[in-house]
This record gives structure tokens, C-alpha cells and sequence, in this order.
């Protein structure tokens, strides 16, 4: 074993990681990522969907490896699954035919403990995390909550020096994660848990500012590190305290400044028409424009009061926030967002009055969808294949990346009635679907 | 779990005693009935067959065994192959395409060859024909429970699979914790759809002759070849009921408790409404002793599936060899491949050239043809018949819960026992044989159709049949927009079952006998059989051939389609 006092407990030093295009190219997911990771303390890494913020926690437990740069574990090189590190998961990740007790008892098989020492480990974990009683039951006759204390339990059952967790109460309701939490800040706190460092992946922002030390925010496509914020807010902490209020605000304007920055500076490095987009429902848009343009907005709203507001998590407001803007319908700056003329016209409009401003706008400020009409004009039977675009996306994108930005186009398209699409033959076309199939 | 054993240690109860009887019972009766199957053998000695109905349980009981010792030989198989073609990137280029080759081609087709093979293999001894016969369940069985496990370990839930590693399970811990358990459920329904399939070749298997060669093994599948050949119809009925009773416990000592054990292993963490019982299971949950005397047993296998079996701890050493170098070797691989298909072909095409001509190739083909428009005939016609009656049951949950096992028993029953009946009223009424015996080939697997539609129709939402109702959708509409489109996927899944089962059946429906008679429908079915009979090796493997080539094709160019077609229309999101 190491010597953990010279060492940090995770040094990761210009990580990067793409993913192979078919051309074999790479597709840059996270780029150049540095950080250390000090022991006993709580590291939040915060980003939106797409950020590569799961990739990277999967580096850091070995399950994957970086496509450059070098993880050190407690000093050593980190090349798979290391003992001492354990994960909690999103989705819990319980074995459904193995009982709660045999599920925490998994943790320990890579370790050679005796019998009496294995099952003694196992029930203090199970003590410790408030599942007594529960040992013999099933995930399935479990409760979410429940689920995900069995989730901890195995982690912490095998005394990790470095806990990993994977985005770990958002698959819970608001009651669940709020009280999962405050029990394992409240056992952290306390000391009753084994001395430990965590990592805690997560795009909640209240969470983030809730639990860690520091907070690490990455930005989308690739994931690189943007800003840097030490929470010394002392335990156990309220959302009520204004100094907490002060920290959630400035991370929204660092995640509102990069969102529009890096909007830009994708048009800028590759042209028009490549930015992947949000796949954003109408209804959400028109739902969204219609509350901000009504009191007590009028038009203009700070995102976190908006995010409170509508119960909404980043993943579901920056999307939102994000289409508006780059449709010209909204303005964002330093974490508010604020209906220019046209946004404030499409929220008095009726549905034809709408969609006739949604086209133009598509037309006007989605290079990709003005694109797609115009090779349909051009063509003589108004009709393309959805591979010819889907492969030139590709250039610069994932293929899942690539084929959300067609399902995004092509749902405002149908909203707009700028062109349709045929999944059974995937061809767009400018002709109605009813026309031609009769 | 570990602790109160104690508590059990008082009593023996009466369910321990009705469970110990239950398995002494059956070890004593296995075990006697074993012991023959390895008896001295020569091939001038045939032993004779009984048609007395006392001698029909020893029969079936032969022929069960043969059967277990099949499923058996298939798990094993199964758990080896697929886990190679899962695990290897490389193996399973090589291994899917043999798998699903060898699930085309007509289990009976080579049941010549194999006995040859078995028969030299272990010469003077019951072994071979035994083992001849095993073989042929074994084909019958391995493959589709192969699919299932492969699918499984293809499909291991992301989650689980970073769980296990982050663990750092080994291989061994890993593939008796996660890679078993997740496909158990899958593997278990295969099996029983594979029982179901094996008794059809079993009893086909059982009396075979090659040339000059005649092979009899004692079991029902021989106790109606001498019915046949004496026109005994009683004896064909007897036959029957042994069967049927032979199935039913089947059905009840293993398959029920496999089932309802197996659904501990359900991957869905939601509890669903309706759990499968086994009241097998119960007897022995209610056996206290029992349960004590094989706590051992199960601690030892806890022991061995939890030991780690492995010097280094299971590191993914994720492999950093270039893009490049994989492709090159990648490319190298599949040429070696196609360059060993070449000089397959080429040796064949060298063996049998002597022997065989174009004309051989164009009897086949015309044959084939003729058993290709009897198949569609017949599916159609199932089809017509079957949907809408296992749309109608499967829409009522509680008349679906009563036919669904009798549809399943049906599909179980090996349908050559009836052949005979059928074929003695086509000799009765002088009917033409090449129209009326092809409704032969599918007595067997039309059930598979009804089933799943059934399971298809009672899966149906039942918030869409209700918006159907209130919309007012009557008649052909229904049919056509709501009920055909939703069972569609589970109609193919059926379908292409029963089709794959009627090119087999053709092999023993096609050419039947009735004492002297013989009735001779032609087709592909039948010609393999007559050149079975003369011992015509080459022109039995063109006929498998030619046969598996119309299987492949026709799965390829016309099923699998169908079936991402149907499986995308019903998808929702």
C-alpha cells in the first residue's frame, strides 16, 4: 500500500478520451482534464448531460481507460479496477437475484476476509446505512430509496479510501434524495463513515453546493474544466443562507456565459450548420416562453428563481435556455435569460402566428435546417435521405450526438411545417406525408 | 439465512417423506433403465419390440431418458459456446454464422451420417446407437438455447456489468453471479420450447435405417415403427397416451420448478402480478430434512461459484494495440475464414463428382420447390386460422390461462404419432398422397403460432383496447389497425418457428409408411429420406444442403425483416 500522506488520494493529469468515428478519427469527449483529489475531502465535478462528466468517473474507477493523459491512485497508475475504490450508481446497479445481504456481501469477494469477519463487515454496513431488517429482502420488493441505500452500503462495505459517485440520488424523487442525503452528510459528518475521499458527479446544483468542499464545473462538447469554486460553507448547510444562494448563482452565470460562448465558438471553428442542438419539444418551448413572458417575469427571469420555480432540473432548463437562443427568441447573460421582441411575439401569438415566426426563425438562425430546405429545393422530387445529412453531421459529432440533431430539426420542422419526414423510408421531403402516401 | 438451521432439526415431516420418496423413485427408475442403455450390442441382433401396452412405460422411459441426457449434453454445450461467441470477437465471427447454419439444416437430415460416426466410435456396444440418437435430440435442442444465452451476454445491463468489474470479480465468480443468472430466465423457456422440439426427433430418431444398416433402439419412437409396420392401431393409441403421460410429468417434475425457480432471476426489479407456482417447489420448501441434508451440498456450491478460480485478480487490461493493427489482424481472420469455406466447398464439390451431376442438382432444386410451396401453403393457412383464434383467446385473460398450457402441450407432443392415423385414412379413401399428406408437416408447429399470439393479445395494453372501444373501431378495422400490427412481432417470432419446424417434419412426412404401403407425397422432405433409406450419402448431404440453403434464405431475405419491421412499427419512442 502506498503511503497515503505523501500522496493525494486521485492525481489525473491532461486526461483526455474520444470515441472513434466510423472514419476513424477521433471524437474528442473530454479534453485535457487535470484535478487532484486531496484526502478526506468531497470533490463535486458538475456539468450537463453530454459533458463527459460519466466518462470521466469511469477513468477514474478503471472501468475505462483515457484515450491520453495518467491517473495515480494514491501514487500508483491506475489501470483498472483498483481495491479501495468503490462506485455508487445512478441506477442503483443491484443484482436482482442476489438478496440485500448477498448484495453488499459482493463487495467483499474480491477480498479474502473469513467468514466470521465477512458477514460482521456486512452487517455493520447494513446497520450503518439503515437497512436493518432488510437483509433478506429483494431489490425488487425495495423502494427506490431503499434500493439506493443497498447501492451504498456495497460501496462502503469495503472500506473504500476513494468513493465514487455516479450521479447517485438523481434517479430518486425530490423527498428521497433530499433525506438520502442528509443522511450520508449527516454519517460524514458525524465521522462515522471510513475515512474517505469522494467524488461526486452530479448536475444538480443545489446538490453540488449542498455536500462538496469544491466543485468543479465542466463544460459540454468535449468536457473540459471551466471554472473552479471551494464551497467553505460550514456543515450542515441551507439553501435558506444567503452565502449559499450566492454560490448557486454564480455557478449559473459560469454555466450561462460558457453555454453562449460555446455556441459561438462552434460556428466559429466549424462553419455553419454543425452545432449540435438540444432535442427540445415545441411544447416545452411555447410552454417556456409563455411562463416567461407572463408576471411575474414579463420576460426576463433569473435561471436559478426559473429552476426553482418550475422544479426543473440544468439538464431540462439549459436545453430550453439554450434553443431559445440559439433561435434568436431569447437572450442569455449572466444567468438570466430575457425574451427578445420576436420571443415576446411568439408568446402572444395563436398557433398559426407561431408557427409562421418558429419558420422564419428556423430559416433565419438554424443554418442546418435552412440547409435541409434548400437541398430539397434544389432536388427535382423535393425528396433526400436522412443518411446524406445524418453523415455529414457526423463529421463533427457523435452518431448518437449527430442523430439527436435530426430528431431535434426534423420535430421543429413538423411544429413549423417546413418539411416532413418519413421514418419508414427516412427521407425527408418537402411534399406532405399524407400527400404522397395516397 | 446462515443462522436458525437449528431450529429445522426436530422433525422430519411428512413432506420430507413424501420428497424423499419422490426422488427415490425417480434415481432407482433412471438408474435401472440407464444400466441397459449400455448393454452389448451387434448389429445382427436387433432386440424385438413389444407391442404389449405393459411394455410401452419401460419404453418411455428409455426414450425420457434419452431426452434429459440430450437437454443435459445442450446446457453444457450452450454454457461453452455461446459464452466463446460472447467473450471473443474473433471466435464469434466464426462461431454465430456455424450456429445459425446448424439450426437450418434438418435435424433428421443428418441423422445418417451421425449414426455411422457413433456406431464406429463405439463399436459393440448399445453406446453408439445410444448416443446416435442422443445426438440427434441434441441437435434438435442445443441451438435455440445457444441464441438465448448468447443474447444474454450480449445484453448484460451496463450497470451491472461496471458493478461486477469494479468488484473485481473474476471470470469464474463473474459468470456464475451475473452472466448466469441474467440469462437463466431466457435459458429456461428456451429449454422447455427445446424439450418441446426434441420429443418430435426423438421418436424419429429411435428406429432409423441406413442401407443396410437398421438400427432399433427400445423406446416409443420404436414401439410405433413396429405398430406401423404390423398397421396396429391400437398399439398407435397406446403409443400416444405414453406420451402424453411421459410429457405431462415432464412438464410437471421439471419444467414447472425450473420455471417458478428461474423467476427469482427476473431482471425487472418492479414485483409483477402473477408469480409461476411448481407445487414441486412448495413439497420441497415444506421439507424440512430436506432442506437440512442438502444445505451442505448448496454451501459447497455457494463455495465454489464465490471462490475466485483466477492467479491475478480479473484486470481488464484494456488493450491499447492501434486501430490499425486490429484491423489488419480482424481482416486477416475473416480472409482465413472465407479461404477454409472455399476449400470446404471445393473438397465437396471434389468428392462427389463422380457421383453427383447437374441433373441431381436440378431433381433437388425441384424438390425443394415443391416442399417450399407447401410450406407457405401451410403457414398461410395456419395463419388464417390460428390469429384470429389466439387473438379471440388472448383477449380473455382467463380462458388464455386455461388453453395456453394445452397450446403448449400441444406443440410439446411430437405429432409423427399421429402420422399414422392420418396416413390410414389417406389409404382408406384412396386420397392423393402428394395433396394430403402435407398437412402432416404442420400438425406439429402450428401450435407455436397460436401460443404466441395468444401471448401477444393477452400482452396487449390494455388502455389501447380501451381507447379502440370508445372510438368505436368494429369489424375489419380492428383487425387490421389494432389487433393484427400489436401481435405482429410475437405472430413472426412464432411463425418462423413453425416454418423452420415444418422443413424438418418434412424429412418423416413427406414419405410415409402404413405396413407395406408406402405413400410417396415427393419433395425435398421426402427425397432425403428415400436416399436415407438407400444409403446414397451424397445425395443425402445435397439434399441437407439444398434444404438448409431454402431455410437460410428464406430466414434472411423474408423473416428477419419482417420481423425489424414489425418489431419498429410496434416500438413506441
Amino acid at each position: 500500500m502506498p503511503n497515503n500522506k505523501i500522496y493525494p488520494v486521485l492525481e489525473m493529469k491532461n486526461i483526455c478520451k474520444g470515441f472513434a468515428k466510423p472514419s476513424g478519427e477521433a471524437l474528442p469527449v473530454l479534453s485535457d482534464i487535470s484535478l487532484t483529489l486531496q484526502k478526506g475531502e468531497i470533490l463535486g465535478l458538475l456539468g450537463r448531460s453530454g459533458s463527459g462528466k460519466s466518462t470521466f468517473l469511469r477513468i477514474t474507477a478503471g472501468l475505462i481507460s483515457a484515450s491520453s493523459g495518467e491517473v495515480r491512485y494514491c501514487g500508483k497508475l491506475l489501470n483498472g479496477p483498483e481495491e479501495g475504490i468503490s462506485v455508487v450508481f445512478q441506477t442503483f446497479a443491484l443484482f436482482p437475484w442476489l438478496t440485500v445481504y448477498e448484495n453488499v456481501q459482493l463487495g467483499l469477494d474480491s477480498l479474502h476476509l473469513g467468514t466470521s469477519e465477512m458477514h460482521e463487515r456486512v452487517m455493520s454496513a447494513i446497520d450503518l446505512i439503515g437497512l436493518d431488517g432488510f437483509q433478506s429482502a429483494y431489490p425488487r420488493e425495495l423502494s427506490g430509496g431503499m434500493r439506493q441505500r443497498v447501492g451504498l452500503a456495497r460501496a462502503l462495505v469495503i472500506h473504500p479510501t476513494l468513493l465514487l459517485m455516479d450521479e447517485p440520488f438523481s434517479a430518486l424523487d425530490v423527498l428521497t434524495a433530499e433525506i438520502l442525503r442528509s443522511d450520508l452528510m449527516d454519517l460524514w459528518t458525524g465521522h462515522q463513515l471510513p475515512p474517505m475521499s469522494v467524488l461526486l458527479v452530479t448536475h444538480n446544483i443545489e446538490e453540488a453546493v449542498l455536500m462538496c468542499d469544491r466543485i468543479i464545473i465542466l463544460s459540454s462538447n468535449p468536457g473540459r474544466i471551466t471554472a473552479e469554486i471551494p464551497v467553505r460553507l460550514p456543515h450542515p448547510r441551507s439553501r435558506m443562507d444567503t452565502r449559499f444562494q450566492d454560490v448557486v448563482d454564480e455557478i449559473y452565470s459560469i454555466l450561462t456565459s460558457r453555454t453562449t460562448e460555446l455556441i459561438h465558438a462552434q460556428i466559429q471553428t466549424h462553419g455553419e450548420r454543425v452545432e449540435p442542438l438540444p432535442g427540445v419539444s415545441t411544447n416545452l418551448i411555447e410552454g417556456f416562453v409563455e411562463t416567461l413572458a407572463n408576471s411575474p417575469y414579463n420576460g426576463k427571469a433569473e435561471l436559478s428563481e426559473l429552476a426553482n420555480e418550475l422544479t426543473l432540473e440544468i439538464d431540462d432548463l439549459f436545453p430550453i435556455a439554450e434553443t431559445l437562443y440559439i433561435l434568436k427568441f431569447a437572450d442569455l447573460r449572466e444567468g438570466e435569460i430575457k425574451l427578445t421582441e420576436n420571443g415576446l411575439l411568439f408568446a402572444k401569438g395563436g398557433t398559426e402566428e407561431r408557427k409562421k415566426l418558429f419558420k422564419y426563425h428556423l430559416l433565419e438562425y438554424l443554418p442546418l435546417a435552412s440547409h435541409i430546405k434548400h437541398v430539397l429545393d434544389e432536388r427535382e422530387d423535393h425528396r433526400a435521405p436522412r443518411i446524406r445529412f445524418q453523415s455529414e453531421l457526423e463529421d463533427y459529432m457523435t452518431q448518437g450526438r449527430a442523430e439527436r440533431t435530426l430528431n431535434a430539426v426534423i420535430a421543429w420542422a413538423r411544429y413549423a411545417e417546413l418539411f416532413s419526414y418519413d421514418d419508414n423510408s427516412r427521407t425527408f421531403s418537402i411534399i406532405p406525408v399524407s400527400a404522397h402516401k395516397a | 439465512m446462515q443462522k436458525g438451521g437449528l431450529r429445522y432439526l426436530r422433525t422430519l415431516s411428512w413432506w420430507d417423506l413424501l420428497a424423499i420418496l419422490l426422488i427415490l423413485a425417480i434415481v432407482i427408475v433412471f438408474g435401472s433403465t440407464a444400466h441397459q442403455m449400455t448393454a452389448p450390442f451387434a448389429i445382427s441382433e436387433q432386440p424385438r419390440i413389444s407391442l404389449s401396452p405393459w411394455a410401452l412405460p419401460a419404453y418411455t422411459l428409455r426414450t425420457t431418458i434419452r431426452m434429459l441426457i440430450g437437454l443435459a449434453a445442450s446446457l453444457l454445450f450452450t454454457l461453452i459456446y455461446a459464452t466463446l461467441a460472447a467473450k471473443s470477437r474473433r471466435a464469434e465471427l466464426l462461431l454465430l454464422p456455424i450456429l445459425d447454419v446448424l439450426q437450418s439444416v434438418p435435424v433428421l437430415g443428418y441423422l445418417s451420417f451421425t449414426t455411422i460416426l457413433f456406431i464406429s466410435l463405439f463399436p459393440y456396444t448399445w453406446l453408439g446407437p445410444e448416443l446416435a440418437a442422443i445426438f440427434a435430440i441434441f441437435t434438435a435442442q442445443a441451438w435455440n438455447m445457444t441464441f438465448s444465452f448468447y443474447q444474454a451476454l450480449k445484453t448484460i445491463p451496463d450497470d451491472l456489468d461496471e458493478a461486477s468489474r469494479c468488484f473485481r470479480l473474476t471470470a469464474w465468480q463473474r459468470f456464475w453471479r451475473l452472466e448466469v443468472p441474467f440469462a437463466l430466465p431466457g435459458l429456461v423457456w428456451n429449454m422447455m420450447m427445446s424439450m418441446a422440439g426434441g420429443w418430435f426427433f426423438v421418436v424419429a430418431a429411435e428406429a432409423i435405417t441406413v442401407g443396410r444398416l437398421r438400427i432399433i433402439l427400445p423406446g416409443v419412437g420404436s414401439y410405433l415403427a413396429q405398430a406401423i409396420a404390423t398397421r396396429d392401431i391400437p398399439a398407435v393409441g397406446w403409443s400416444i397416451v405414453a406420451m402424453a403421460i411421459a410429457i405431462i410429468l415432464c412438464d410437471q417434475l421439471l419444467f414447472r420448478p425450473l420455471v417458478a425457480w428461474a423467476d427469482n432471476f427476473r431482471f425487472e426489479q418492479a414485483p409483477v402480478g402473477a408469480t409461476p407456482k411448481s407445487w414441486v417447489i412448495d413439497l420441497f420448501r415444506k421439507a424440512r430434512f430436506i432442506h437440512l441434508t442438502v444445505k451442505p451440498v448448496r454451501q459447497g456450491l455457494q463455495w465454489i461459484i464465490r471462490s475466485r478460480f483466477s492467479l491475478s485478480s480479473a484486470r481488464n487490461q484494456t488493450a491499447v494495440t492501434g486501430v490499425l493493427k486490429r484491423r489488419v489482424t480482424g481482416f486477416a481472420w475473416v480472409m482465413l475464414l472465407i479461404s477454409a469455406l472455399l476449400y470446404t466447398g471445393w473438397k465437396f464439390f471434389v468428392f462427389s463428382q463422380p457421383e453427383l451431376t447437374l441433373s441431381d442438382l436440378g431433381i433437388v432444386l425441384e424438390n425443394g420447390g415443391i416442399t417450399l410451396i407447401r410450406v407457405i401453403v401451410l403457414i398461410s393457412l395456419a395463419t388464417l386460422v390460428w390469429v384470429p383464434v389466439g387473438i379471440i383467446i388472448g383477449l380473455r385473460p382467463r380462458l388464455s390461462q386455461q388453453i395456453q398450457p394445452v397450446a403448449q402441450f400441444l406443440a410439446a407432443f411430437p405429432a409423427n404419432l399421429f402420422f399414422p392415423i392420418a396416413v390410414f385414412f389417406i389409404v382408406r379413401f384412396h386420397l392423393t398422397p402428394s395433396i394430403w399428406l402435407s398437412p402432416l408437416m404442420i400438425l406439429g408447429t402450428q401450435w407455436y403460432i397460436l401460443f404466441n399470439v395468444i401471448a401477444g393479445a393477452s400482452a396487449f395494453p390494455g388502455d389501447l383496447r380501451e381507447a379502440g372501444a370508445m372510438l368505436r373501431v368494429r369489424g375489419w378495422n380492428w383487425w387490421r389497425k389494432i389487433m393484427i400490427p400489436a401481435v405482429l412481432p410475437y405472430y413472426i417470432t412464432g411463425a418462423i418457428t413453425a416454418s423452420g419446424g415444418a422443413w424438418n417434419a418434412s424429412i418423416v412426412s413427406e414419405i410415409v409408411n402404413w405396413g407395406p404401403t408406402t405413400l410417396n407425397g415427393s419433395g425435398l422432405g421426402a427425397y432425403i429420406a428415400q436416399m436415407t433409406t438407400a444409403g446414397d450419402y451424397p445425395r443425402i448431404a445435397l439434399g441437407i444442403a439444398v434444404m438448409s440453403s431454402f431455410v437460410i434464405t428464406m430466414n434472411h431475405l423474408f423473416w428477419r425483416p419482417l420481423y425489424a419491421f414489425a418489431a419498429r412499427r410496434t416500438r413506441l419512442g
